[in-house]
């Protein structure tokens, strides 16, 4: 039985429920246990553009507190993967880096000793709980649903620290994990761009003009609904829809939800046992359908 | 848009070039290979920032790291639009890590107490706080609790404290100038 360290990150906790309680529900369901950090802070992802030592150190920290358990780290949001996974990585291949790091971690008591492994949620699915378990867990298969991934930059690229065999000019992974909830997932322009959210903070304007292309393509391939693996991306195309719909004057309308809440949906849980009340963009027509519909 | 049209500032003196500077960035994680980027444009072309902005553009910070022309580049507010979405690093021929690059220099404009956008001070300041960048008040751990969520992980502020003095960071937050928004 695959056995994680849970990283949660900080935006999950802050603002999107819904993805934590979705993923616990279809992780415990397909055996994966998960255990709770022990002690946490942030990845330190959001502190790299003001000091790159500082977010390998914090990094760094969380490894630590993974070794020292002896497990492997299960990030939900793409922003966590990034940072752990990279400085994992980066660590326990440049000696004169660790060194640097481990010189910091002495001030509190920890080294970096390399001996664990981060994985996303997505990797976890595909690689530990396999593609024939999660066949077998869907119960009512979504087969008249027809969506559109959203991978997020950060499970594809740098493809060279990513790892795990994804594509990032034509991603399969999240598209593959569709499928096996019977719906279909459609092909549409400029898959594997960015949403924006990452300079949110700084400029609105930017953000908005991509993530509206994004949505422009993916109703252009009728896509009912927009899967995604990233707590920002989910945010940038859930809780900002109104907002780009406004500015643009455009009505979209497009539900966003996190993969394990299609999944869950598909393995029989229920909308309300997987947080689909806190979407924005209510997923009324869609629910219809799928309880309505053959499956 | 394309490049011809961007804002084009006044024309480069020779006395602002610094040759030195590509060395002492190279030396940095990230910015390794500056002195590989031999301008093809990939980077700029496939941005997606660029599509959108008319001043963000990649191939061009290279240029000017090359130069040298450190003052530039650091009191552009422009550098702070990169989205780290990785696209430039995959597609470079020469392997230039280029959003590395724009990393190494937003750090050298904090370190040097030039400019950083507010954003970062905010979510600095709630880190040091309580662990999470975002503040996370009390009803939401009572309405975890209610979802029937397991209690969040308590963070230790004493060690994420220490990590913040130990890599400088403490000092350079303090001192540098901050800006709210970023025009495109």
């Amino acid at each position: 039985m695959p056995k994680y360290l849970i990283f949660l990150g900080c935006v999950i906790p802050y603002r999107l429920s819904s993805y934590e309680i979705s993923a616990r529900k279809v992780l415990e369901k397909l055996d994966v246990e998960l255990v709770e950090m022990p002690t946490f802070n942030c990845c330190g992802y959001p502190m790299d553009a003001i000091n790159h030592e500082l977010m390998l150190t914090l990094a760094a920290r969380n490894l630590c507190v993974a070794e020292k358990e002896n497990l492997n780290i299960l990030a939900l949001c793409n922003g966590c993967f990034c940072s752990l996974n990279e400085t994992n990585k980066m660590l326990k291949e440049d000696k004169k880096l660790r060194e640097e790091v481990n010189g910091h971690l002495k001030a509190i008591g920890m080294e970096f000793k390399g001996t664990i492994e981060v994985k996303h949620l997505a990797h976890v699915l595909a690689e530990d709980v396999g593609f024939d378990k999660i066949k077998d867990a869907v119960k009512k298969p979504l087969t008249n649903l027809s969506v559109a991934q959203h991978s997020g930059c950060h499970i594809l690229r740098p493809a060279k620290y990513v790892g795990h065999g994804d594509d990032p000019e034509n991603p399969t992974l999240l598209k593959n994990l569709i499928r096996l909830t019977g719906a279909q997932c459609l092909d549409y322009m400029d898959e594997s761009a960015c949403c924006g959210n990452p300079i949110i903070g700084v400029n609105e304007e930017v953000p908005f003009q991509m993530a509206k292309e994004k949505l422009d393509h993916i109703r252009a391939v009728k896509a009912q609904a927009l899967i995604t693996a990233c707590p920002f991306c989910h945010m940038m195309f859930d809780m900002n829809q109104p907002r780009i719909e406004r500015a643009f004057n455009e009505k979209f309308g497009i539900p966003v939800l996190h993969y394990p809440q299609l999944l869950g949906l598909a393995m029989g849980f229920s909308p309300d046992e997987l947080g689909l009340g806190e979407l924005r963009v209510k997923p009324t027509e869609l629910l219809n359908q799928i309880q309505g519909g053959k499956s | 848009m394309s490049e011809a049209q961007e804002y084009v500032p006044s024309v480069i003196k020779a006395e602002e070039l610094n040759p030195k500077f590509k060395y002492e960035m190279s030396k940095k994680h990230g910015a390794e290979k500056i002195m590989l980027c031999f301008q093809c444009g990939t980077c700029t072309a496939d941005c997606p920032i660029s599509r959108f902005s008319d001043f963000y553009r990649p191939r061009k910070i290279a240029r000017m790291m090359q130069l040298g022309l450190k003052d530039r580049l650091l009191s552009d507010e422009a550098l702070w639009l990169c989205s780290s979405c990785f696209t430039c690093v995959d597609h470079c021929p020469q392997g230039v890590e280029i959003a590395g690059i724009v990393r190494v220099l937003r750090n050298l404009s904090v370190k040097e107490n030039r400019i950083m956008p507010l954003v970062y001070r905010e979510l600095a300041s709630n880190l040091l706080k309580g662990g999470y960048v975002y503040e996370i008040v009390e009803s939401r751990h009572k309405k975890r609790a209610e979802l029937g969520l397991p209690p969040l992980p308590k963070p230790n502020l004493e060690e994420i404290a220490k990590i913040f003095e130990i890599t400088g960071s403490s000092k350079m937050l303090e001192n540098v100038k901050t800006f709210e928004k970023v025009k495109s």
